[in-house]
């Protein structure tokens, strides 16, 4: 198989799973300080291959394959990090990084604030359905993190943003939380700038451009927001896609933006509904907007269930761009 | 602890350095529970009355550039790394000039400039963290040692057991102490675990372990001295619990009617302080007019601290929004 490492520093297409593993491989020859920790990625360079090579190439002083333990692998990079080094850890699933949920959020979330210790560090979350995975192997639960003051949250949608994004995580002096969503690794590609470059945390970008609605989503739901403004655009309704790619800290001046231009809003996520990224932004929109709308804000999101397994409940369980269209057809009429 | 030992392994200075720090923490700690009982300290307050030896025992051991990542009764161990008695003071007041300027309080003090990595009140949550310091002097390939510990209750939560097989496999330069005090909160060790000894727990990770009296400094000094040069020329983590009793509550709101006052009066007779008076009396090095003496001076210390403390600035309400990220320029070396 093909990997990052092998395509690093050429011009043709790579996927978002490659982008990844280039990133990686970037870091760790720009800064000797980056290393890689996590559950089978080093002789066997990961449960999804990003990190195929590395071992060879970095030695196991860089790519530690760890216990099975998450909260043991993020207490000990919290440590190297706090010494000075730059830890990546893998998480195999998003899934499991409840494992790992008290040292992220009462250590490494609240260690520069309480004590002024920075935690340079990046989690990288492979989260998402749309793979048959079934409740262990497709969640997505930025939500959780997204309530926690003191981590960033960041969900690139392109190859573009998967390596940018990931080199501006690792130079990033904070805990970032890196969701990458597995049902995009092998499904896009893009050719990538030969030169160095990040997406800067915080940024979110217009994907499309539109007058009608704004979209606001971020991962995989990006390209379904996509799909969906090509079969509205027959009918005079022109969406305008807002990809966060950052969650945490939020750009609320792009969406401030956008939803100022276009009067009107759908959220649009993955996650669980209740309680998610999408709500924050409507309660936004409803004190720093108010005046701008012209109809309500809408969420389109999966129900609040767990991810089920199987294919017509999975169908059933994620957003589709149906459902965006649907959505938008009400709004429009406002 | 066998005196002709004692006398050959630990100079006189050293000892009389040990005995200067169990005072200061005894006498620090005593004026803390005051300051609370006055009401001039508020939140929780947790000691190591009765324990010091621990504290001041391993962080002894230490070199400057080594780390530590204690728990809520090691104050002796603040007090070597040089955090001072008015800096401690300074935090449980919630002071601006306190390590955390008043954004966290009482023993939850951390200063990387100092080698003291900051304590969370989940007990047993800094032992991965101090395994990944370790982690990171294994991986420069620099000769600092990581010494982190935590109560015979701490020892039954997960992160535990995660950072002492992490630590165990990888053969990090990391010592684990455990200050099996008998009581977590108001629950005996009998209900804690099903093993005789904290102890037992290391052999299922392949880490070789001591039991160590911990109520005699000089034992305590001497395990954590070879455990520490163990760590750090290669050899590996190593465990070493410290039997000793908690003779106050779990915090100083606590009347700890729990624990049989026999076994209070039994430890009593164990006193650490009393212990290292008898031997430095054994010993020759010192008598009753240096024990007063040195009393005294850390009183005075104490005393300087608590007012340097009273007069220092608290934070602004508004200080409550900085901090909350770190900047590049704080990681820019």
């Amino acid at each position: 198989m093909t990997t990052g490492l092998a395509d690093a520093m050429t011009s043709h297409e790579v996927t978002y799973l490659e982008a990844i593993s280039q990133a990686l491989d970037e870091e760790m020859s720009r800064d000797e300080r980056v290393f890689l920790m996590g559950e089978d990625i080093g002789a066997y360079g990961g449960a999804f291959k990003i990190t195929e090579g590395f071992l060879q190439k970095y030695g196991d002083h860089r790519v530690l394959d760890t216990p099975l333990a998450e909260s043991g692998i993020v207490g000990a990079a919290i440590g190297a990090a706090m010494m000075g080094l730059r830890p990546v850890v893998e998480m195999q699933f998003a899934d499991f990084i409840s494992c790992a949920f008290d040292q992220i959020i009462e250590v490494a979330a609240k260690n520069h604030y309480r004590w002024n210790a920075p935690v340079p560090m990046v989690i990288r979350a492979p989260f998402g359905g749309g793979v048959h995975g079934g409740p262990f192997h497709s969640e997505c639960p930025e939500g959780w993190f997204f309530h926690s003051p003191g981590l960033k949250l960041v969900a690139p949608s392109t190859p573009y943003d998967a390596k940018g994004l990931l080199k501006a995580a690792i130079r990033d002096p904070n805990p970032v939380i890196y969701f990458e969503h597995k049902f995009l690794y092998r499904r896009i590609k893009a050719v990538l700038p030969t030169e160095d470059y990040i997406v800067p945390i915080g940024k979110a970008e217009v994907k499309r451009t539109g007058g009608t609605i704004s979209v606001i989503t971020y991962g995989a739901m990006v390209h379904l927001a996509l799909e969906a403004a090509t079969v509205l655009e027959k009918e005079n309704i022109q969406l305008e896609v807002v990809d966060l790619r950052t969650l945490i800290p939020l750009d609320k001046e792009t969406i401030y933006e956008s939803v100022r231009k276009t009067s009107k809003a759908i959220m649009l996520h993955e996650d669980n509904k209740t309680g998610g990224i999408g709500a924050e932004i409507a309660a936004l929109l409803a004190e720093d907007c108010f005046d701008s709308l012209d109809g309500p804000v809408l969420r389109v999101a999966a129900p609040d269930t767990p991810v089920p397994f199987s294919t017509p409940m999975e169908e059933f369980f994620l957003p589709k761009a149906s459902d965006i269209v649907a959505a938008a057809r009400m709004l429009a009429a406002y | 602890m066998d005196l002709s030992v004692v006398a050959k392994d630990i100079t006189r200075t050293d000892l009389l350095h040990l005995y200067y720090y169990l005072q200061l923490t005894r006498t620090l700690e005593n004026r803390i529970t005051a300051l609370y009982r006055q009401g001039r300290i508020v939140g929780g307050v947790y000691t190591s009355h009765g324990m010091e030896a621990i504290a001041v025992g391993y962080a002894f051991a230490l070199q400057s550039q080594d780390v530590i990542a204690p728990y809520h009764r090691d104050m002796g161990a603040f007090l070597i790394r040089g955090i001072t008695p008015g800096e401690v003071i300074a935090q449980y007041l919630g002071k601006r000039t306190g390590p955390t300027k008043g954004k966290d309080g009482n023993v939850h003090i951390g200063d990387l400039k100092r080698g003291v990595i900051g304590f969370v009140s989940h007990l047993a949550d800094n032992l991965p963290v101090a395994t990944g310091a370790a982690l990171a002097f294994h991986i420069r390939g620099e000769p600092h040692v990581v010494v982190t510990n935590t109560g015979d209750g701490g020892t039954s939560r997960g992160d535990f057991h995660e950072a002492m097989n992490f630590a165990a496999v990888r053969k990090l330069p990391v010592v684990f102490f455990c200050n099996n005090n008998q009581y977590a909160y108001s629950t005996p060790v009998r209900n804690q675990m099903a093993v005789a000894n904290v102890a037992d727990r290391a052999t299922g990770y392949g880490m070789p372990a001591e039991i160590v009296d911990g109520n005699d400094v000089a034992a305590v000094y001497l395990a954590a001295r070879r455990a520490i040069q163990k760590a750090r020329s290669g050899g590996g983590p190593t465990f070493l619990e410290c039997k000793t009793m908690r003779m106050h509550g779990h915090s100083e709101h606590d009347p700890a009617k729990y624990v049989p006052q026999a076994l209070l009066d039994e430890w009593k007779k164990k006193d650490p302080i009393v212990k290292a008076e008898a031997m430095l009396k054994t010993l020759g090095y010192a008598d009753e007019a240096y024990f007063h003496d040195i009393e005294e001076r850390v009183k005075k210390e104490v005393d300087a601290g608590v007012e340097w403390a009273e007069q220092s600035p608290l934070p602004d309400g508004r200080e409550t929004l900085d901090g909350v990220f770190a900047t590049e320029a704080e990681v820019a070396s």
